[in-house]
């Protein structure tokens, strides 16, 4: 019985306090650096900037593994089929929006 | 023997059900979840776009307080987590761990809400109001947007801790329990792109 705690019929995982623990003490570690590397200007300004978005996209995996149980299993399947599909019109939305202003906006300047 | 047999099998074969009727109900969730996050992206993209536009007002680097927002962040992360745990003890049926979890993460939840609301008094007080530039427009929006999503979410979990008091963990509170924790985990998430965008990379 107690191998059936963790997951329930339909093959989807709860999670544990371990696994909850984990999550959140990642999460931290993952907050305070980005913190500490803007507060104490650590690298040029264009490296801050790539820096903290990639450690925000680690917490983004971390919170989805450990928060969410995002996984690769039979009952999640949908879930991350959807999920990869929303990140695509998201980048598409995302990064578009930003090189269209942008390429306007350079455009409209004097030069 | 046999009738324990009988009663074990039916008993399964109803666990199978409401397992059964918690995927779909939380695939559903999961769907509406996905679709909140194009909206999201539609007001992140806005910000990216608009916040250098400050019309010779007050910038990020002049108006926002990282240790005040780090405070924040970590309140909305660790109702995250205990949320976690209120959903561990769900799966353990031990209602009052429920309820105390609940609590302690809608406390924490309205400590988020309350430090944000003081935030933006204090800007609109000092005349940085939504109406000041397009940057404090789409800051307004972006962050506001979420903290309307966090406010309906504690909205959503009295309602819950009272019905979880009232009618116990019965298998469609369970449902409405799960559906909350993607929400709860889901603003977490979006709170880190928050955080990043707007603060972190305001203030750098």
């Amino acid at each position: 019985m107690s191998v059936h705690h963790d997951v329930s019929v339909t093959g989807e995982s709860h999670g544990s306090v371990k696994s909850y623990t984990i999550g959140f003490i990642l999460s931290i570690i993952l907050t305070v650096i980005p913190y500490f590397i803007v507060v104490n200007h650590m690298m040029p300004v264009e490296g801050i900037a790539i820096a903290v978005v990639l450690l925000a996209v680690g917490q983004l995996f971390i919170q989805l593994v450990f928060f969410l149980h995002l996984d690769r299993s039979s009952a999640q399947r949908w879930n991350l089929i959807t999920f990869l599909f929303t990140t695509l019109i998201l980048l598409i939305l995302v990064i578009g929006t930003i090189w269209i202003m942008w390429n306007l906006n350079y455009n409209m300047m004097d030069h | 023997m046999t009738s324990q047999i009988l009663n074990n099998h039916s008993a399964d074969h109803h666990h199978d059900h409401d397992a059964e009727a918690t995927a779909k109900v939380a695939f559903g969730f999961w769907i509406y979840i996905m679709s909140d996050c194009i909206l999201f992206s539609c007001f992140f993209a806005s910000y990216a776009v608009l916040h250098t536009n400050v019309f010779g007002g007050a910038g990020p680097k002049e108006l926002f307080d990282l240790n005040y927002v780090m405070v924040e962040t970590f309140l909305l992360l660790t109702s995250s987590f205990t949320y976690g745990l209120a959903m561990l003890a769900t799966h353990k049926n031990n209602k009052g761990q429920v309820l105390v979890w609940l609590f302690i993460t809608f406390l924490l939840g309205l400590g988020f809400i309350g430090m944000e609301i003081n935030e933006f008094h204090h800007l609109i007080i000092e005349g940085n109001g939504p109406s000041r530039s397009a940057f404090l427009s789409s800051f307004f929006g972006l962050v506001g947007l979420h903290g309307l999503h966090v406010t309906c979410g504690l909205i959503w979990m009295a309602l819950l801790m009272f019905q979880v008091s009232t009618r116990g963990l019965t298998a469609m509170v369970n449902r409405k329990l799960a559906c909350l924790s993607l929400f709860w985990h889901f603003l977490d998430i979006i709170w880190i792109f928050v955080f990043t965008v707007v603060y972190l990379m305001g203030v750098m």
